[in-house]
Order: C-alpha cells, then structure tokens, then sequence
C-alpha cells in the first residue's frame, strides 16, 4: 500500500527519505522529489497558504498513487503534502518511489507529480507586501499530463 | 437537498464555504447556471464556467456529470499542487 500523508506540520525530507528506503525489500532504486517554496517572480514573498479539501485530497492522492502502482513495476511509492501556511525555503510536499530499477522509479515519480499538480485538490495562495493572490494554474501543468495517455 | 462545497476563490467570491440548496438541475453545468441567480457573489464566482472545476461526491467531475444522488458537489479553481 503507498504512504499517503497530508498534514500542516514542517516535515524532514531526509528522515522521511530513510524511513521510505529502510522499510524496501529488494529495491535497487529509490527516487525522490522534493517541493520547496520559492520567491514569486519579482521578489517579496511573505508567505503562502495551501487550501485543500480535506477527505477529497486523501482519496485523490490515494488513487494517483495506486495508478503509477499498477502503470509501472513499483515496489512502493510515497506522497506527503502540506497545507496551511509557510514561508520561503520550506518544503510544501514530497514523492517518493521504490522499484527494482530505476527506469520505473524515475517515471513513475514523474507521473506522480504531473498529476498531483493539477488532479489534487490543492490551492495555493501567495502573500506579498501587495496583497494576496491565489496562484493561477500553469497551462504547462495540464499539458504534461497529455503525454502520460498517449502511451508515452 | 444538496450540500455544495466552495474552496478558493469560488469560496471567496460566492462568501461561503458551505451550503445546501434545492436543485432542480441534472448535470454539475445545469447546476452552475442555477446558482448563478443565487446572487451577485455567486454571478461573480461562476461568471465562466469554463474557470470552474467541480467534484461530486468527492470525484473529479466535468458540467455533464448527472447529480442525480449525489451527496455533495464541489466548485473551485483549477488545482495548484506540488
């Protein structure tokens, strides 16, 4: 079963990394990927908010997760996502993926992300000294989940 | 009865997170029209449709989607995760 973890609190990366790795039987290949918050473009982030929708979001991870289970040859795979409020330099969310090779591990964790991004029911909001604004969604983002039903 | 979920903007336009209407709509795009004569936080909120995602019974749903049964529809912006 992957490890579905929503939660406010801070977490560490690298102890959350050890843990996935240790509990493995067999995996040649562990692959991770970290998201951090950044500056908005021209500079001035105070802090940014996540809105989600508690109950739907588990589900959602639940069944993106299951999906690259049955796509690829994966051992296990890992999603942990924050809410609420943080600022610049913290990390917001993390995947992780465990296969015998790393072929399916790298895809596979790529998969997770495109469709986390725009199939979770996260809301990001950035606060700056002009005001808030709710983060618009990147057209970028729903055409990277194009080449994941094309066979590809 | 329906109960309807807002989160995000739709949430800070129509002035809710959370209400239940009658309906008399068929389809999650039957709905949205509807609710667009609640009043002019809801005109503002779902002005284009097109903007509006929606979840029913917590289910990524499209305006065709039948309501029919359903428990709780959910209306909000695009998703930024990640």
């Amino acid at each position: 079963m992957p490890g579905i973890v929503v939660q406010a609190e801070p977490f560490d990366m690298g102890e959350r990394l050890n843990r996935f790795a240790a509990r493995q039987e067999n995996a040649g290949a562990v692959v991770s990927f970290c998201g951090i918050v950044r500056d908005v473009a021209g500079g001035g982030l105070q802090a940014m908010e996540i809105e989600h929708f508690p109950g739907m979001t588990e589900k959602a991870l639940s069944g993106i997760a299951g999906q690259a289970m049955a796509r690829w040859s994966l051992k296990d795979a890992f999603i942990l996502h924050r809410y609420g409020r943080m600022g610049q330099g913290e990390t917001i969310m993390m995947v992780a993926t465990a296969a015998r090779h790393r072929g399916d591990a790298f895809a596979a964790a790529e998969f997770l992300m495109d469709y986390l991004k725009s199939r979770a029911p996260f809301w990001k909001k950035e606060f700056t000294a002009d005001g808030a604004a709710w983060v618009a969604a990147r057209d970028e983002d729903e055409e990277a989940l194009s080449r994941w039903s094309s066979g590809g | 009865m329906i109960e309807l979920r807002y989160f995000a903007w739709v949430r800070e336009r129509v002035g809710t997170g959370h209400e239940t209407v009658e309906t008399e709509a068929a389809t999650v795009g039957a709905l949205i029209e509807e609710l667009k004569g609640r009043g002019e936080g809801h005109a503002f909120a779902f002005s284009d449709p097109g903007a509006i995602r929606a979840a029913v019974d917590q289910e990524l749903a499209g305006p065709d989607t039948p309501i029919a049964g359903a428990r709780e529809v959910a209306f909000f912006p695009p998703m930024t995760g990640g």
